[in-house]
């Protein structure tokens, strides 16, 4: 396979070697990606990066002009076939549920949070009501409905940021945006009540 | 609504790693293939773009994807 410069890959891939340097770039990413991927993907491996490798290529076509030269043009291509990839596994593995599949059981406003595997030592265990009862408040009244479900689907449930923003009909920036207004907004609750969220991490850690 | 220690955990943790200033996934992504090729050469690619290694230290979406990223480069790099 030739070894082009990243001018000679912008070059040959909008003008009369397209077809070679398609075929060339087809191939530099089916081999990273049946590397890379073969711990995640146990069945059909071959099939489906090719599936991802073609829906890849098509996106960098469409995106060369994007390209900002910072790297190499084969560092960025494989980063756009690593992003293919993984959108399409997620919405795989995530296509039948919805978030609130993913909710903790009775989340509904009025229902008071409880510990599912308090500790054993009574001491403890009432700490952990205490300051359950202040993440409780905390959650229901000073985030907003659209930010404590993004917040517990992607913590309680672990659902990835692009599936949820997708069912939020936003997309995974503004929902980031959205989840760091609200861990903000919780740290700086917290801070007023009097607490780090280390102290807290402290009482829920085991043992 | 029940909740376990691990999600409390996870909860404290999210908060306990906020800044004010962050990268969103976006921004993230567009600088990643900089971030790896510094850290494939050897180079502090945290020290040099703390805001890349905080955010992939916080997002398990974009750090599964630089992680995956940085395997295949390896690979062909051999």
């Amino acid at each position: 396979m030739a070894t082009r410069t990243n001018e000679e890959w912008l070059s040959d891939l909008r003008g009369k070697n397209k077809d070679q340097a398609i075929e060339d770039l087809r191939k530099l990413l089916k081999r990273g990606l049946i590397y890379a991927l073969s711990n995640r993907i146990k069945s059909d491996l071959e099939h489906q990066v090719e599936d991802f490798v073609q829906d890849a290529i098509l996106r960098i076509l469409d995106k060369l002009d994007t390209f900002r030269g910072e790297s190499k043009f084969t560092t960025w291509a494989q980063k756009v076939a690593v992003r293919v990839a993984f959108t399409e596994m997620r919405r795989k593995r995530w296509k039948d549920i919805s978030i609130e599949d993913l909710l903790p059981e009775d989340s509904g406003d009025f229902t008071p949070l409880v510990l599912s595997d308090p500790s054993p030592d009574p001491d403890k265990r009432a700490t952990q009501e205490s300051l359950l009862r202040m993440i409780d408040q905390i959650l229901t009244e000073d985030l907003t409905e659209r930010q404590r479900s993004a917040l517990l689907a992607i913590l309680h449930g672990g659902m990835p940021l692009e599936e949820v923003a997708q069912r939020m009909d936003t997309n995974r920036n503004a929902l980031y945006k959205l989840l760091h207004d609200a861990r903000k907004q919780m740290r700086s609750r917290l801070q007023e009540k009097g607490f780090s969220p280390e102290e807290v991490l402290a009482v829920f850690e085991s043992g | 609504m029940k909740l376990s220690s691990e999600t409390i955990q996870k909860l404290m943790n999210a908060v306990k790693s906020t800044r004010d200033q962050e990268l969103d996934c976006g921004h993230c992504y567009d600088e990643l293939d900089r971030f790896i090729e510094m850290k494939l050469s050897g180079k502090n690619a945290a020290e040099a773009m703390p805001l890349v290694q905080e955010h992939l230290d916080r997002c398990p979406p974009c750090r599964e994807e630089y992680e995956v990223l940085l395997e295949a480069l390896k690979a062909l790099a051999q």
